[in-house]
């Protein structure tokens, strides 16, 4: 079904149905458990580290951001210059996003609202969960309901 | 071994996360985005919604991921725990207290975490509310910290400029002048 605003990126809808097997999936678990645990001992998940970012008041997570662009921009760099392909024979890329501006600005003030609120984007979210805290349950079922009522009023939302 | 159960720096932990954007190009061309497995979910769950309406399977690597941060989470935050609170600047320590927030309750504050505050009304609606926002805003802006202020700022793509600099005001605007209020409520 088209949707009314163009999608945020090209799902996979049209590509071929193939099985997929459970072995494809380890691969991301690992790369999953690996990111959690990093999201635990940066304490990027903390509550506490967020707040005190915003405060202005240590360069944790500054320093944690910036130096995460720079690796992964250089990485992205190496890649093409090495020309490295996919499993398919695709060059890797980074799907660009649709482009438009209000949604990346206006989206962008309500996620950081909550953010700021509740000290967890997403990845902290799941690791939190994993590490047993309470509070993580109701933000991620939160944060399903927030996903819910924005496909319910997207038609009506400036993209 | 104490490397485990410690804080990494951020000169270590930076670039591990930086990291994640090559890794899963090369596992299987991924863009590393973590918000889009809550539209996963939904559409998983039965929505039907148009917004919803896609073949979520063939973007399932994308639960697998997530369901991977959860285990990480256990090996962190369980097996290896840090015995030690979190060591803030005794500045943000000192307005954590005049907040009544104890600024060193472990890894988060248990006045905003613990199953006490999950059972409590106003604890609740605040944690339910935060989470709406992150959701809603993730969908809208069509990505989170990690798809935009990491992979999409690497990758020099302006949309994700403007997101981060939209997370970055709408995170500043809680911290200063919404959560101060909050927490009175909370108390």
């Amino acid at each position: 079904m088209a949707l009314p605003v163009s999608d945020e990126f090209v799902l996979s809808e049209s590509s071929p149905k193939r099985s997929v097997r459970v072995g494809e999936y380890v691969p991301y678990l690992l790369a999953g458990v690996f990111f959690g645990v990093v999201a635990i001992r940066s304490e990027i998940a903390s509550w506490y580290r967020i707040y005190e970012m915003f405060r202005f008041e240590s360069f944790h997570m500054y320093g944690i951001i910036g130096s995460a662009v720079l690796t992964a921009a250089f990485s992205l760099w190496l890649l093409r210059r090495l020309g490295v392909k996919s499993r398919d024979g695709e060059p890797l890329r980074v799907r660009p996003p649709d482009p438009g501006r209000y949604r990346y600005v206006w989206g962008g003030v309500v996620f950081g609202l909550g953010w700021g609120l509740v000290g967890a984007c997403p990845g902290p979210i799941y690791a939190l969960l994993g590490s047993g805290h309470a509070g993580a349950l109701l933000i991620l079922l939160g944060a399903l309901l927030g996903t819910y009522v924005y496909g319910l009023l997207q038609p009506r939302l400036p993209h | 071994m104490e490397w485990l159960t410690h804080p990494w720096p951020w000169y270590v932990a930076g670039p591990l996360i930086g990291l994640t954007v090559p890794l899963l190009l090369l596992i299987g061309n991924r863009r590393f985005g973590i918000s889009s497995s809550l539209r996963h979910l939904c559409a998983a769950l039965g929505s039907r919604q148009p917004f919803f309406q896609y073949n979520w399977r063939a973007e399932s690597w994308n639960l697998a991921f997530v369901l991977g941060i959860v285990l990480g989470g256990f090996v962190a935050g369980v097996l290896w725990a840090n015995p030690n609170p979190v060591q803030l600047n005794p500045q943000t320590a000192a307005a954590l207290q005049q907040m009544g927030v104890s600024p060193d309750s472990g890894f988060l504050p248990k006045e905003l975490f613990s199953w006490q505050a999950v059972w409590s009304l106003p604890g609740a609606l605040f944690l339910l509310l935060g989470g709406f926002l992150i959701g809603f805003g993730a969908r809208w802006a069509a990505g989170c910290t990690s798809g935009h202020s990491i992979t999409g700022l690497a990758a020099l793509q302006l949309p994700s400029l403007l997101a981060t600099v939209g997370f970055f005001v709408g995170g500043l605007a809680a911290a200063h002048f919404i959560l101060p209020w909050a927490l009175g409520l909370l108390r």
